[in-house]
């Protein structure tokens, strides 16, 4: 706990002097190399956000919107305290923004999360909370906490497996999932 | 092939047989269902002769010949003879599904010993691993339909308990209010029961912890599976239905090899993946990332990281199996 608390601290002291910030993902060990999956895709035609947002005033007010109605709907990640400002920056639409102020990379959101949700974050870093698939001994392909919480809804309800940038990579929905067909049983078999 | 010719078996009768001709009563009484007896001692004889030829030569051909009828163990065989071994598995799937096939038979890494974790605060029942297991690993599809992983719906107020499971559950959508799911399959156990229950050495445990059959071996008496406490062993009992373009031709001697009719199959950890250092297929089946699988002796490894840092059980541990699958509850 306290190492990653320290991590974090001289992260947002690097992230204070270079906007571009060295991630924290996983460590690797011997033998191990963590390829990071693809994250899921911004919704259409929203990103980069500054391609609308460099025309409009900034606007600090905790207020209804009139747009972004997709996220304002299913909004519930303690909405009575947080609203869109908490976690994306006012003066740079094109990244988030940790508690501190420093900038984080749409890429290395985990970061935020993890301000809030440190245990979480350190069972991923270390394997046990989140999905990795590939080698048990070798190469293996992590996956984002934003790959399988939407992070204006993050209970988990279910995946879909989607394709991003040619690679498959699984988003996060809104329904929860359907099982697959109970086993025969004994009496329906035939003999 | 040239079939030797083979001792026939004598029971007696014919031997008798060759007495005088007023003794026939006595064989007539050992006649099962008081039919006539046979034409003559003679004709008897000669019957038997053949249908002992016969059989011997339908038990060769079937299964490919003298040189597997008097194989040795699999774990006794040298270099040479598992090479040809695997290959004439090869030519048996190509014969039964018209399809290449890779057989191999990696053997256990040193200094590894395989461990699986399932978190159940996470798993959210949607069999999902049930038939990438299947795919993965050739099961028959139905009729008779196996599933070496059974997952159970259990109530949250019962808690681990067998006598509130349902195995059949049918929902629109998962986890239901009030229901947690509780997948079992082969626990690996280090004291595995089923073992010491096989009476021919079907089945044992390779160095790696993985309980293994060897299908060639197995005479389908099914002791094991009355031994297993957590029914994770499965009979064929009709030969298995598979689609040839269904089968998985990466295969494994001591794994997802098709089976045939009559003997027992069980969970592997995937042997054919894991043995060659991939994760096993209902980890990357599971989408909610319920499943940890990895070396428990690398302390690095996830499943060492779940032992250390989670409220981690194994499934009847009063029965003293000790199993390698640990149950555990993240959060």
């Amino acid at each position: 706990m306290r190492s990653t608390h320290a991590r974090f601290l001289l992260l947002a002291g690097a992230a204070l002097a270079t906007p571009a910030l060295a991630g924290d993902a996983p460590p690797a060990h011997a033998g191990e190399r963590l390829v990071q999956a693809e994250p899921p895709p911004f919704s259409e035609g929203i990103y980069p956000c500054s391609s609308c947002h460099k025309d409009l005033p900034p606007n600090a007010e905790r207020r209804e919107l009139a747009f972004h109605d997709e996220q304002q709907a299913i909004f519930s990640h303690d909405a009575q305290h947080r609203w869109c400002l908490d976690c994306h920056d006012l003066n740079n639409r094109d990244v988030l923004h940790l508690s501190s102020g420093a900038p984080v990379r749409f890429e290395e959101s985990y970061l935020l999360c993890g301000q809030c949700h440190g245990d979480k974050l350190r069972d991923w870093r270390l394997g046990v909370h989140g999905k990795r698939v590939g080698r048990w001994d070798g190469e293996k392909t992590y996956f984002l906490c934003v790959n399988c919480h939407n992070p204006h809804a993050p209970r988990f309800k279910g995946v879909e497996e989607v394709v991003v940038a040619g690679k498959k990579t699984v988003a996060p929905t809104q329904t929860f999932l359907k099982p697959e067909p109970r086993p025969v049983r004994p009496e329906e078999q035939r003999r | 092939m040239t079939v030797p010719r083979l001792p026939v078996l004598d029971d007696g009768v014919g031997r008798r047989g060759q007495g005088p001709a007023d003794e026939p009563a006595p064989e007539r009484a050992r006649d099962p269902g008081g039919r006539a007896p046979p034409r003559g001692q003679e004709g008897r004889r000669a019957f038997l002769q053949t249908a002992a030829a016969g059989a011997a030569l339908a038990a060769f051909s079937g299964c490919g010949g003298l040189d597997e009828f008097f194989r040795r163990h699999f774990r006794e065989l040298g270099p040479e003879e598992l090479k040809a071994v695997l290959a004439r598995i090869e030519r048996r799937n190509q014969e039964r599904f018209g399809r290449a096939t890779t057989v191999r038979a990696d053997g256990p890494r040193p200094g590894v010993e395989f461990g699986y974790g399932l978190d159940l605060s996470r798993c959210v029942g949607c069999r999902r691993c049930v038939y990438a297991c299947a795919r993965e690993n050739n099961q028959s599809r139905r009729h008779p339909q196996i599933h070496w992983i059974q997952v159970l719906e259990m109530d949250k107020d019962h808690g681990v308990d067998l006598t509130h499971a349902d195995l059949y559950y049918e929902a629109d959508a998962v986890p239901r209010p009030g229901k947690f799911y509780f997948p079992v399959q082969c626990q690996q156990c280090r004291n595995p029961p089923c073992v010491k229950a096989c009476p021919t050495r079907a089945t044992w445990q390779e160095q790696d912890g993985i309980v293994v059959v060897d299908y060639d071996w197995c005479i389908g008496c099914r002791c094991c599976m009355s031994a297993c406490p957590y029914g994770a062993r499965h009979f064929n009992w009709a030969q298995p239905t598979l689609a040839p373009e269904e089968l998985n031709p990466d295969q494994h001697y001591l794994g997802n090899r098709p089976r045939p009719k009559g003997v027992v199959e069980k969970c592997t950890f995937c042997i054919q993946r894991t043995r060659r250092g991939l994760y096993p297929a209902c980890l990357e089946a599971c989408p909610v990332g319920a499943r940890k699988f990895g070396n428990l002796l690398d302390p690095e490894s996830e499943i060492r990281k779940v032992m250390e840092t989670k409220r981690v059980f194994v499934f009847k541990e009063d029965l003293a199996t000790h199993p390698k699958f640990f149950y555990f509850y993240a959060t």
